[in-house]
């Protein structure tokens, strides 16, 4: 603690440095932090996803529908739990601009395979009784300011109504929460039953299946089995995990991981040279001095400490303004990104992430200069000032 | 003044490997230092004034022979053991102040007591102390780029002084001073010498500076020598 006020001190001797250094960090965290946000957000589908839970959809694609008789079909089994299906309603309110991602399902099988969506009971009983109802995600309603009792017209970019024209109206019946604050709660869901009854075209099919296995262990046996049993049929499925299946989802926008890799890596290299080089500089320029705190009494053990602990200080201290910026930055766009990408969250992981980081930067940047401190020679270095 | 050896030195060596060649500074030198000493020690550029300083001062060691402070050999200290014997017991005043160029000088006084166990506010009363003793109380929020050469060294010797150290080691302390400045640094050594009791070794090119000190010797070629071989 005593040798505080000298690190210190050092540290903020030359404002100009100490600003431009302090700055190219945290530019560094500003990205870190945003990035790696952006990926907690795009992967939380499948951090979220349940060990036990496969999707089942047809073998072409998932725009495919399949038979709503395989439902039936799955729950027969062995293996199986739980099954439950869903079609893609699409959904926009009002201009297609202002999407509403809504799925018709049916509200007991559906909510026994997510548990993690919670429902107030008398929500839920207000919901299953009334056919024309919506059950929608918190995020959706705090969105569009919805409440309970209101009626929603949803149209469907891909469905038309028996009676014409592509628009539903729906009543607000409950509002569905997460058990978890990853828990995507940013879409809507709707009774397939109601849904099928009343669209023109394609009746009794589904878009895919969702079921949960007795034991994740069990996963790949049910997954075979199943795809063997739909085999030669009209309908071929292709069964994957939830967590496989939302991964093949987000990997239609790109290599992701490798893009992120590839940005924070490159910002992270660039700053440790800079401020790997300005660390050694600066202790260059303090050779003398160095031996004068040497000649004095302190240890070489004590000195490669404090600059070790100044290296430190300065990537906390960029590096916290930086993470403290991607913060604020996050807050901005998660309110104006709330649709596309609901679990825009800095989290702790994030900023433990960041903060192990902080302290990697350094002491890979102290290193060098704390060794060369430690072993500088005092007669040596008088002889060269 | 009592007549103790607080210095001995027995039949030290020291030699500098340069390359392929080794440089011999001193071979065979034996001198002792007394308590309550103020010696000033003169020679020509490369007679081995700053090796003797540095050896004293435990910031070399001698390639053989035996340094021995207050009846402790301290040759065959490691390091870490010297740099606590320096701070325990040595006091250094450098040609060019060293001061430390981001602290004021009450804050460069206090740097020795960093390296005790005293309280901060027992530290801030022996830093205003030394710097009565020098005369720059009033200074003592002054950073050294603020101040003259004179006061700067005036800073120096309080925190060469301020852990109260039996000897003080000072290299050149009026070498980049004017005249009237250079002796009121030496009244001020002197009487740390006289009424403190301070040990001084001091290495000087100056006669008029080493007329302060108590006694001279001479260094030649790694030897003492009289002041008349010198001159020769």
């Amino acid at each position: 603690m005593k040798d505080f006020y000298l690190i210190y001190k050092n540290l903020t001797r030359k404002k100009m440095r100490l600003f431009l250094t302090t700055f190219a960090i945290f530019i560094a965290f500003l990205i870190f932090g945003a990035i790696m946000t952006l990926r907690s957000a795009l992967n939380s589908g499948i951090e979220m996803s349940a060990d036990n839970r496969l999707v089942v959809m047809h073998k072409i694609s998932f725009t495919n529908p399949l038979p709503y008789a395989y439902v039936n079909k799955v729950k027969a089994m062995d293996g199986v739990k739980d099954v439950t299906h869903a079609n893609w309603f699409g959904g926009y309110f009002q201009e297609p601009t202002n999407q509403v991602v809504t799925m018709a399902v049916d509200p007991e099988s559906y909510l026994s395979v997510y548990p993690e969506l919670v429902v107030e009971p008398e929500q839920l009983e207000n919901w299953t009784k009334d056919q024309s109802g919506i059950l929608i995600g918190e995020r959706i309603a705090k969105a569009n300011n919805w409440q309970i009792g209101d009626r929603i017209p949803l149209s469907s970019n891909i469905f038309s109504q028996k009676t014409g024209g592509q628009t539903w109206d729906f009543t607000v019946d409950g509002i569905f929460k997460g058990n978890d604050a990853k828990v995507d709660t940013g879409y809507a869901l709707i009774h397939y039953k109601y849904f099928n009854e009343t669209q023109a075209w394609g009746g009794d099919s589904i878009g895919w299946l969702i079921l949960t296995t007795t034991d994740p262990a069990l996963n790949e046996q049910v997954s075979k089995a199943i795809d063997e049993n739909f085999a030669n049929s009209n309908s071929e499925t292709k069964t994957s995990t939830e967590q496989a299946f939302n991964k093949a989802f987000i990997d239609q926008i790109g290599n992701i991981g490798l893009i992120i890799f590839g940005v924070v890596f490159m910002a992270f290299f660039t700053i440790l040279i800079v401020v790997g080089n300005t660390m050694v500089l600066a202790i260059r320029e303090r050779t003398n001095e160095i031996a004068v705190l040497k000649t004095l009494g302190f240890e070489s053990s004590r000195i490669f400490k404090m600059v070790l602990v100044e290296s430190c200080l300065l990537a906390f201290l960029g590096g916290l303004f930086g993470i403290g910026g991607a913060y604020l930055i996050v807050q901005g766009a998660a309110k104006e990104m709330a649709r596309f990408l609901p679990n825009l969250i800095l989290d702790e992981a994030i900023f433990g992430q960041a903060l192990i980081y902080m302290l990697v930067l350094g002491l890979i940047t102290g290193i060098a200069p704390a060794i060369s401190a430690l072993r500088l020679n005092i007669v040596t270095a008088f002889s060269r000032g | 003044m009592t007549t103790e050896n607080l210095f001995e030195l027995k039949n030290v060596a020291k030699l500098f490997t340069k390359g392929k060649e080794t440089i011999s500074i001193f071979e065979g030198l034996n001198m002792h230092i007394k308590k309550g000493d103020f010696m000033a020690i003169m020679g020509p550029s490369g007679s081995g004034k700053t090796t003797l300083l540095n050896l004293l001062g435990g910031v070399d060691q001698p390639s053989s022979g035996e340094i021995s402070f207050d009846g402790q050999r301290i040759d065959n200290l490691s390091e870490s053991q010297l740099a606590k014997w320096r701070a325990n017991n040595i006091g250094f005043i450098f040609q060019f102040y060293n001061l430390m160029p981001m602290l004021n000088a009450a804050k460069n006084v206090e740097l020795p007591l960093l390296l005790t166990n005293l309280s901060s506010s027992e530290r801030k009363k022996q830093v205003a102390t030394a710097l009565e003793l020098v005369g720059l109380s009033d200074r003592a929020k002054h950073m050294p780029s603020e101040m003259s050469g004179g006061q700067q060294q005036r800073v120096a010797i309080a925190r060469a002084v301020v852990s109260d150290p039996t000897f003080l080691l000072c290299d050149e302390p009026t070498g980049d001073l004017d005249r009237q400045t250079a002796d009121e640094i030496l009244e001020m050594l002197q009487l740390l010498n006289s009424k403190f009791g301070k040990t001084i070794v001091m290495v000087t090119h100056d006669p008029s500076a080493a007329k302060y000190a108590t006694h001279t010797v001479h260094l030649n070629k790694g030897k003492f020598v009289k002041a008349e071989e010198l001159l020769v």
